[in-house]
């Protein structure tokens, strides 16, 4: 079949995507750099094709809820912000993780702490990873490092958060959100029927209670503090599962690597260059970067701190995911960061002249 | 005459809805929440509407209403149940989705969503059950707190000059292009309950007909809250609550 090949920016890559995978519903507020996403979403008026639902919600707060009411029918459902909407809508997120419900969950980073700037940013990475609202739970993270991941990491997003029924983040940042690049589309999939629907999660999901079963309930709330702890345990069973079986990364060079840098998203793209340029210089330096940052690739990372010298973590961001490669690494061998702040991006020389600088003083 | 013989099928004169469990209902005695769920259980059962009905619960005491009704239910955070409905009704359009939300719930976190799914047309039934007090936290002061009346959070009574004023939320959703009906009913004697029934069908065949928004606020006791004996509530509701919150049809659509 001849592909469809089209030049897009990341965020109507996800707008493409969400509809060509058959997406039920997306909901919605603006703010930069994502709004592209509801933009392009009503401008291809997907209800008139393919039955997909586009909402402009009052508020963060109010698009995360739709997403849980979306995901409690068991639709497939998604939402996008940039940083301090996903803040918002962290509430929502925990209760989502807390009822066990699937959906997806995009971040297009931009500068924080608070209002911030619009520039790109990977500030969000604790908040995404570690949790963002309350209590014990997590949500899988893919980081997409290009316009084409953009795209591709919709319908894997969908496909590991209905296996697991857990919301995925996709967190990306303004830089690959705004940029544009060849996308490679797949033909539209088929939304889910409701027989689909009743077949798959009949036992869950809010379908209608009929004569042939007990009635279902989407809650998140246990009064009972055994009950609530049986719970947790369950919850940590399925993460536990969830990290053996959906860790992904990426190497770059890492084969006879002395020196290894580990990067995610945008940061990734331009530690590969710098690896490049060292290699020409003669440096032996590789590249892991996680493309899930939850389930994070520790176990791979650990097996490289007993072949490399010492690796730097490059972030935008003021050390975040160093914390991970830390935990990894145990100790093993040095682990340096080098990161910019606010909006500013490094250039793959200055990357590469920060890790020179660390190995002289080593 | 024997027992068995009196109590026989053809001597039914009323028996519970066939919505409601069998599950011991965790409200005081007194409360109106009891009452409201007979009643909404009643209404999805002679509308036959079992399967098609999802009901969207809140925070608070009401937030177990999916133990008490026999219909698919999700329970909303606080404030939200609107929002979560607004996803519910446009994904599953065939399906009659209510949400049920005390004042706090509604008039005061949830004012945004309450506000916007009106405002939206959503064709949904929102139940607004209005006692005047947080009763799940223990009795603090709600939006719809009268002045002068005393809580957890207000010991002296409520003084408008530090707390502001009690609110009716119901007239200001009534002003919004979204809304087919608004009314205020309340279940403090039999006559009252019967009217808030009629009010409660009106809704759903509205929900049905995909009318808007139907939105049914409930005059309600809190006796644990206001620290009264059930009887003595239901006659401090007629004397007090009534005369701010009036009764009756705000407004309906179908009959102007």
């Amino acid at each position: 079949m001849k592909s469809d090949v089209r030049l897009l920016k990341g965020n109507e890559a996800v707008a493409e995507a969400a509809v060509r995978s058959g997406c039920d519903g997306y909901f919605g507020y603006p703010i930069t750099p994502q709004s592209e996403i509801l933009e392009t979403l009503m401008a291809l008026r997907p209800w008139e094709t393919s039955g997909m639902q586009v909402v402009q919600a009052e508020s963060e707060v109010a698009a995360i809820n739709m997403v849980y009411g979306g995901a409690a029918i068991r639709r497939r459902v998604m939402t996008s912000s940039s940083s301090p909407g996903i803040s918002l809508m962290c509430e929502g997120v925990s209760y989502i993780a807390a009822a066990s419900l699937p959906c997806l969950i995009v971040n297009v980073q931009r500068g924080g702490p608070g209002l911030g700037t619009i520039q790109p940013s990977q500030g969000d990475y604790f908040q995404a990873v570690k949790g963002g609202g309350h209590g014990d739970y997590h949500c899988v993270v893919l980081a997409p490092c290009s316009v084409q991941e953009m795209y591709d990491f919709v319908f894997d997003a969908f496909e590991v958060a209905f296996r697991y029924r857990v919301p995925v983040i996709m967190l990306a940042d303004g830089m690959v959100g705004q940029m544009m690049e060849k996308v490679k589309l797949t033909p539209p999939r088929q939304r889910r029927t409701q027989d689909e629907i009743i077949a798959e999660c009949d036992t869950w999901a809010l379908t209608g209670r009929g004569a042939h079963r007990q009635r279902n309930i989407v809650t998140s709330l246990q009064l009972q503090a055994s009950e609530q702890e049986a719970f947790n345990l369950q919850l940590q069973a399925k993460y536990r599962q969830i990290e053996s079986r959906e860790t992904r990364w990426e190497e770059y060079r890492t084969e006879d690597a002395e020196w290894l840098l580990v990067a995610f998203g945008c940061s990734a793209r331009i530690c590969r260059e710098s690896v490049d340029k060292a290699r020409r210089e003669g440096l032996r330096v590789g590249l892991l970067r996680p493309i899930t940052l939850w389930p994070f690739p520790s176990g791979r990372i650990g097996e490289l701190a007993t072949k490399v010298k010492a690796m730097m973590t490059v972030e935008l961001n003021a050390g975040q995911m160093v914390e991970d490669v830390r935990l990894a690494v145990n100790g093993r061998v040095p682990v340096w960061f080098y990161g910019r702040m606010g909006g500013v991006i490094f250039a793959p020389d200055e990357v590469l002249d920060n890790l020179k600088k660390q190995i002289e003083s080593k | 005459m024997r027992e068995q013989d009196i109590i026989c099928e053809q001597n039914k004169v009323y028996s519970k809805s066939r919505i409601l469990t069998d599950a011991t209902m965790h409200y005081c005695p007194g409360c109106s929440h009891g009452v409201v769920h007979k009643l909404i259980a009643e209404t999805i059962e002679e509308m036959g509407l079992q399967q098609r009905t999802i009901g969207v619960s809140p925070v608070g005491c009401a937030v177990f209403a999916y133990n008490y009704l026999d219909i698919d239910m999700a329970e909303a955070a606080h404030g939200r149940a609107p929002a979560v409905a607004t996803a519910i009704k446009r994904l599953a359009p065939d399906k009659v989705v209510f949400t049920y939300q005390g004042d706090g719930d509604l008039s005061a976190i949830g004012t945004g969503e309450a506000i916007h799914a009106c405002n939206r047309g959503e064709s949904i039934v929102m139940f607004y059950i209005n006692n005047a007090i947080y009763g799940m936290t223990g009795g603090q002061m709600a939006p719809t707190t009268l002045c002068g009346m005393k809580t957890a959070t207000s010991p002296d009574g409520r003084d408008p000059k530090l707390h502001g004023y009690p609110y009716k939320i119901a007239e200001m959703l009534a002003l919004l292009d979204g809304v087919c009906y608004v009314t205020r009913q309340t279940v403090a004697s039999v006559t009252h309950i019967r009217r808030a029934k009629r009010a409660i069908r009106c809704a759903f065949e509205n929900a049905l007909a995909g009318r808007g928004v139907s939105f049914v606020e409930i005059v309600a006791t809190c006796n644990s809250g206001w620290k009264m004996s059930p009887v003595a509530a239901n006659k401090w509701l007629v004397e007090n609550m009534l005369p701010f919150y009036p009764l009756g049809d705000i407004k309906n659509v179908k009959e102007e």
